[in-house]
């Protein structure tokens, strides 16, 4: 439901982060069909030909598989996620680090950071 | 192969030169934004195209043919202005479009006026200028057309009248027609668009796929037309 974009990005990108992340967090599950590209663009508001091509953006990486008759499927091989989380796992840790960095925390105060934030939930 | 083509095509009222030499081809299956601020000469691109206006000089071709009553049977139009009689009913202008269009879908039709809870009884004089808005969207859309002109469809509604009309279009149209939506509104209908074509002062100064766009100039369509149409 929650469809929103940025400017500046192209949507099929926005589109592919978006399904990646309901991948990853049991939306969408292992074998799981997936809803038509009209009804997603419908929902998501965007063009088909858009939502057509984040598909096949992520059928070449392999999230994703087409039955020739009855439609999309998320892929069966566990590895694929697995591998997926790592990436956005090391991408949101990028993120997190470029930023402290650029408000001028060096590597030390974040680790230090990150430990109070630990013992502090425990 | 395109379905639309324009060939040094010029239109002058008088002194006024509205469409200068402007040539453009665009091609089946895509939805196309025909962008410009008031007065670059989007209506009268379109009112040519559907054989309203005679150009001054040169070609239209839509679907090989030149305006006729042959392309106006495959073509689906949606004027700026309001033309709905306030004398009739929804379902006057339903069996109206029924008369006048073969490829007029009343099933689509009465499932959307279904959608939105409009009574087929009610007087078109009766109705918000909001839900007149989407009664000609849907009379337009209902068509199993080969080519949509939609002429500024999101002028002068809210942004949830907006989401639908967008949302009735995206669900609506034929996906091997073209579908040409003109507006000045570009933040709202830049997520449905392929193609975006520039008109200033009666030239096109642009015509390209908009996620290349947004790719190359890493910002929004809007951002990008409001930099190149900046006063």
């Amino acid at each position: 439901m929650d469809w929103e974009f940025k400017k500046g990005v192209p949507i099929y990108i926005q589109i592919i982060e978006k399904i990646e992340f309901d991948l990853l967090s049991g939306k969408y599950k292992v074998g799981e069909k997936l809803p038509s590209v009209r009804e997603l663009a419908m929902e998501a508001n965007v063009n088909p030909n858009t939502m057509q091509k984040a598909f096949s953006e992520m059928e070449r990486m392999e999230l994703i598989f087409t039955e020739r008759t009855s439609g999309r499927y998320v892929t069966t091989d566990q590895t694929k996620i697995d591998a997926l989380k790592k990436e956005l796992s090391k991408k949101y840790v990028d993120e997190f680090f470029d930023t402290l960095h650029s408000l001028g925390f060096d590597d030390n105060e974040i680790l230090n950071a990150v430990n109070t934030k630990c013992k502090g939930e425990e | 192969m395109s379905i639309f083509e324009l060939r040094c095509l010029t239109k002058s009222y008088g002194k006024k030169v509205a469409l200068n030499n402007v040539g453009l081809t665009l091609e089946a299956g895509r939805i196309v934004g025909l962008l410009g601020p008031n007065g670059s000469g989007k209506t009268t691109l379109i009112k040519l195209a559907n054989g309203l206006l005679r150009q001054t000089e040169g070609m239209i071709f839509i679907d090989g043919k030149e305006p006729s009553t042959e392309t106006k049977s495959i073509v689906s139009y949606l004027p700026d202005k309001d033309f709905l009689p306030d004398w009739m009913t929804v379902k006057d202008i339903i069996a109206y479009y029924v008369d006048f269009y073969s490829d007029f879908d009343t099933e689509r039709a009465k499932t959307m006026l279904g959608n939105l809870n409009i009574d087929e009884n009610m007087r078109l004089g009766k109705m918000s200028k909001g839900t007149r808005e989407k009664v000609r969207l849907i009379l337009t859309m209902a068509r199993r057309a080969k080519v949509y002109f939609l002429d500024e469809p999101i002028a002068g509604v809210d942004p949830a009248a907006r989401d639908y009309i967008l949302r009735t279009i995206i669900s609506n149209y034929e996906p091997d027609a073209l579908v040409v939506i003109s507006t000045h509104l570009i933040a709202d209908v830049e997520n449905v668009l392929d193609e975006a074509v520039f008109l200033r002062n009666g030239e096109v100064i642009l015509h390209k796929n908009v996620e290349e766009l947004v790719e190359e100039q890493g910002k929004s369509l809007d951002g990008y037309f409001r930099e190149v149409f900046a006063c």
